[in-house]
């Protein structure tokens, strides 16, 4: 039923998509001369999201009958999918200018990803979940191939599509089966039904569903595609790649996980352990041969999701809040690692993606060589960064809920992702300078990244905050 | 000084000049980070002069729960106390090393060793576990970066080796730690210190942390990184990471091993032993064959540390005692004889023993005052690793005699590689033209020479302004090891009681003469 009270719970989703459609037609009628109005409105378009978010809770958690959540869990989500999504739409112009004008699509696809995304994060149902998945996946392919006339961003799109169909299609199949042995697509009412012990298609139905999922998050095995698409897509589409989906589909993933599948919890721990490990470890040995510096944050993130994935083995709230908090802390990495990928630009003011491009940079940009290094120093963990403070989260649940044997075997791996993010911090500080890069980076840049960077040193103090609201997310779904 | 956060200053001030370095040109950041670490020195007389010999365990205590799952807690006792005084003293020593020696990126530098000195601090006065692992590792940074950007030819490979082998080590003892507080329901190291593990549970605790400690420390076989790592850092750096970050290890043993997991620790002190015994007769013999200077007071140094380490697990005051004294001791004369090297790198550029020869005859003040810290290191009685290792040597006795006898024989061998090193480099004729030519100690290098000098010869002349502090430490930690303490093997041989009253005169006697 269409009630008021569903409706302001999803005040955010009405915000994006009415500015989103305006938007669109902005660009339709003003051209490539609009971009720039386009792009700060669709920031003010997410930040009105954001500012709904409490209004959203207030008539939570339970929207049209439950096909979606608006609960703390999805609002810390949705609060973080918003930043990151400002932050890929005020990084990009720049980008976009090098060759040609920005184009102010751009802002407009990033909007009706977020849609998608909240979407995801608040679905409350198997067929909300795969629209949300659907909206974010469509607005994400063409991001991917947004330079039509770049061949590599033309191939990440084609290829982000035809292996992210497949994927929805494994996906769609387990939900199916899912729905044929509970008799439901409503989260709920699959926990119910699995109470009375998992059977044999319910377990299949299971593991379609999170191995479609696995492929959203990039884990290990399916994470394939992740390098190409990164490498290709335009730099700021592979900061939003990083970020904000990321945090859509680890977060539906969790909720999945939790609400749905909950009672089957013995089921899927030995499968999210088992991708957890694995792309801890693939993502850092798959790193350390990378040149490239995009095809390296793509093994990063993959390295990421694992460490991200161990909150979720733990299974119990300390876990899910961990997961939560590391998505955050490591939002703010990606974001902040981007900014400086994207001042990587030669003389002539083109991007450079090559590693070996960054030698001797902290003599040439004291300031871009010294952010990279606090973003590089914390996704490898070393404390007193707030990248240690991440996986110590998930790594004390770990332990808390018996897991030691999976927390002493991540950590170690964690030491072998240590030695790539160093490399670049050896490229930049040890060796001698190769190419000079522009001399100044753009102002937005800059704040954005600076931004960052105060979080990332001084994020201890936001511990109280963090730990509040990411243990009301946990508390929500339980 | 009651309620005074001197901790929590001894900290803000490097801190703030680190970041005053880095936007600072070249010559003012050597001034900033020169009047910076001499404040902190200030500071750290300050702490030491109202510091309560014999009053409560933990002084200067600080408390603000503004983490979350930790809290900012900082409070000394009397082993912290001899730390930071080691680290504070070294400081402004190394900066003063470094003044011209290092000529590009001196900001950086000068930034990078002042934030050495806030986290060295922190390792020490900190009263929180995951506080205590903050500061301990995030001590790879700067160290990483000093290493290299101003290390020797090797200097990339090094600081690869130090930071990846100390990393891997620590991690495992993260996990441990969080077991812990699980367990006991505490984050507070004081309140640790006197929880009771299960035994089953504490030798996996010892031996994650060991994993750590071990690797810092360094102990035979996890020792590799030391040499190289100090052979390629700068001077400043050597001197640095002998003199303080070695003793993170020794400190890690004493705060966290022993008195939280005593009966692991007497169960597996054997394998400590062992790995001792190995390091100091081993590796003496390879310092014996180096022909890189500062490879051979790097691997002189593993040999000190098993001096340490065996002393620890004497589980008796004496070696305890003696263990934190060759900590102290080592701290200084390691770090002197590193400066020692770099004043004739400086001028050569090589730290080939063969090049030099006959430096006593062009250079009569560096001959002597090198031989004074050679004499130092070899243990020589008037010198502050005498009374150390002797102590150490005498508790490891009533524990074990064979160990103290393999272990003896560090003080022969070292005596042997010591005084080899000093008769090439200072005695002898004069091969090199170039190494004849130089020019003898600069005003600035005796002024860092000279003080290391006279707090060497006071701690060997009167030790017990240095143990006066730690004894009630040292006690509490034997009380609190003596129920698992193992039996030891030298059957000492106590002399009959007297009768009650004359006893009691003799200690007065003894205390007195001890004043």
């Amino acid at each position: 039923m269409i009630d008021s009270a569903s409706l302001l719970a999803v005040l955010p989703e009405l915000i994006l998509t009415a500015g989103g459609l305006a938007l669109m037609l902005v660009a339709a009628f003003g051209g490539d001369g609009s971009a720039r109005i386009v792009n700060w409105l669709s920031v003010l378009v997410l930040i009105g999201a954001g500012l709904a978010l409490p209004c959203s809770l207030a008539h939570g958690p339970d929207a049209f009958d439950g096909l979606m959540r608006a609960d703390a869990f999805s609002a810390f989500a949705k609060a973080l999918i918003y930043v990151a999504a400002a932050a890929a739409i005020l990084l990009a112009p720049r980008f976009f200018s090098v060759d040609g004008h920005p184009r102010p699509e751009y802002p407009v696809l990033i909007l009706f990803a977020a849609i998608g995304m909240g979407m995801m994060v608040s679905a409350g149902d198997l067929l909300t979940l795969y629209i949300g998945l659907e909206m974010n996946s469509l607005a994400s392919y063409v991001l991917a191939s947004f330079m039509r006339q770049d061949e590599r961003s033309s191939e990440a799109g084609l290829k982000y599509f035809v292996l992210g169909s497949l994927a929805s299609g494994i996906l769609l199949y387990g939900s199916a089966l899912l729905y044929g042995f509970t008799g439901t697509t409503a989260f709920d009412g699959i926990a119910v039904a699995l109470g009375d012990g998992v059977s044999k298609g319910e377990l299949f139905g299971l593991v379609f569903l999170l191995s479609g999922l696995a492929f959203k998050i990039s884990a290990v095995p399916f994470h394939m595609w992740t390098p190409d698409v990164y490498e290709g897509a335009p730099t700021p589409v592979t900061a939003f790649f990083g970020s904000a989906p990321k945090v859509a589909a680890i977060a539906l993933t969790v909720r999945v996980a939790i609400e749905a599948l909950g009672p089957a919890g013995l089921d899927w721990q030995q499968i999210v352990i088992f991708v957890a490990l694995a792309s801890i470890l693939f993502g850092a040995v798959a790193a350390i041969g990378q040149t490239n510096i995009k095809r390296l944050m793509a093994y990063s993130s993959i390295n990421n999701v694992g460490f991200a994935l161990i909150g979720l083995a733990a299974g119990t709230p300390a876990g899910v809040a961990g997961t939560m908090s590391y998505m955050a802390i490591y939002v703010v990495m990606t974001i902040g690692a981007f900014a400086c990928i994207l001042q990587m630009r030669d003389a002539d003011g083109k991007p450079v993606e090559t590693i070996a491009s960054l030698a001797g940079l902290s003599q040439s940009r004291k300031g871009l060589a010294a952010a990279l290094a606090i973003f590089m120093f914390s996704m490898a963990g070393i404390p007193p960064l707030f990248g240690f403070w991440a996986k110590f989260l998930v790594f004390d649940a770990a332990v808390a809920a018996g897991l030691t044997a999976l927390a002493a075997f991540g950590i170690a791996a964690s030491v072998i992702g240590a030695f790539y993010y160093l490399k670049i911090i050896k490229t930049m500080y040890f060796d001698e300078p190769a190419i000079a890069y522009e001399a100044k980076g753009g102002a937005v840049e800059n704040i954005v990244l600076t931004a960052c960077a105060v979080v990332i040193v001084l994020g201890y103090l936001l511990n109280p905050v963090l730990d509040k609201a990411s243990a009301a997310a946990a508390a929500s779904l339980f | 000084m009651d309620g005074f956060p001197i901790l929590s200053l001894m900290m803000a001030v490097p801190m703030a000049g680190a970041i005053a370095c880095l936007f600072a040109g070249a010559n003012s950041a050597r001034w900033i980070a020169l009047i910076a670490t001499l404040v902190d020195l200030a500071l750290g007389i300050a702490l030491w002069a109202n510091f309560d010999q014999g009053g409560l365990q933990w002084q200067f205590q600080e408390y603000a729960p503004i983490f979350g799952k930790f809290a900012w807690a900082l409070g000394i006792d009397g082993i912290a106390l001899m730390l930071i005084a080691l680290t504070v003293f070294l400081m402004p020593i190394c900066i003063g090393a470094s003044w011209n020696a290092i000529q590009k990126r001196v900001g950086e530098y000068m930034a990078a060793f002042l934030l050495m000195e806030v986290l060295m601090i922190g390792v020490f006065a900190a009263q929180d576990l995951y506080l205590f692992y903050i500061m301990f590792e995030a001590g790879l940074i700067p160290m990483y970066l000093i290493i290299g950007i101003w290390g020797g030819a090797d200097r990339i490979y090094a600081s690869y080796k130090f930071f990846l082998y100390t990393l891997f080590g620590s991690v495992l003892m993260l996990i441990a730690m969080m077991w812990m507080v699980h367990e006991a329901g505490t984050t507070e190291i004081p309140a640790l210190m006197a929880y009771n593990f299960e035994s089953g549970a504490q030798t996996w605790l010892f031996l994650a942390f060991f994993a750590s400690f071990a690797v810092k420390m360094p102990m035979w076989p996890v020792h590799t990184w030391l040499p190289d790592a100090h052979v390629q850092a700068p001077t400043a750096g050597s001197v640095i990471l002998a003199g303080v970050l070695l003793k993170m290890g020794g400190y890690g043993f004493i705060r966290f091993s022993l008195p939280m997991f005593p009966e692991a620790s007497a169960q597996l002190a054997p394998l400590v032993w062992g790995l001792s015994m190995v390091a100091v007769v081993y590796t003496s013999l390879v310092a014996l064959v180096q022909s890189d200077m500062k490879k051979l007071i790097a691997y002189s140094s593993v040999a000190h540390m098993a001096i340490v380490t065996v002393g620890l697990f004497a589980f008796n005051q004496a070696g305890i005692e003696g263990a934190m004294m060759v900590m102290l001791g080592h701290g200084l004369v390691a770090g002197a004889l590193f400066l020692c090297v770099g004043v004739i790198y400086d001028r050569l550029h090589t730290r080939e023993i063969a090049r030099y020869g006959g430096l006593s005859i062009n250079m009569p003040r560096y001959a002597v005052l090198f031989l004074f810290f050679t004499m130092a290191s070899v243990g020589l009685p008037g010198t502050s690793n005498f009374v150390g290792e002797f102590l150490s040597l005498m508790g490891i006795y009533q524990a074990s005699s064979w160990v103290a006898l393999v272990c003896t024989t560090g003080i022969i061998l070292g005596a042997a590689y010591m005084l080899y090193l000093y008769r090439r480099i200072c005695y002898g004729d004069q091969v090199n033209a170039d190494a004849a030519a130089m020019p003898d100690l600069s005003g600035r290098e005796i002024w860092l020479l000279a003080p290391i000098a006279a707090v060497v010869l006071w701690m060997g002349v009167y030790p017990e302004s240095f143990l006066a502090p730690m004894r009630a430490d040292i006690h509490a930690l034997e009380a609190r090891l003596a129920p698992a303490a193992p039996a030891g093997d030298s059957k000492i041989k106590m002399g009959a009681p007297k009768p009650a009253g004359e006893a009691h005169h003799e200690e007065v006697a003894a205390h007195g003469e001890a004043h």
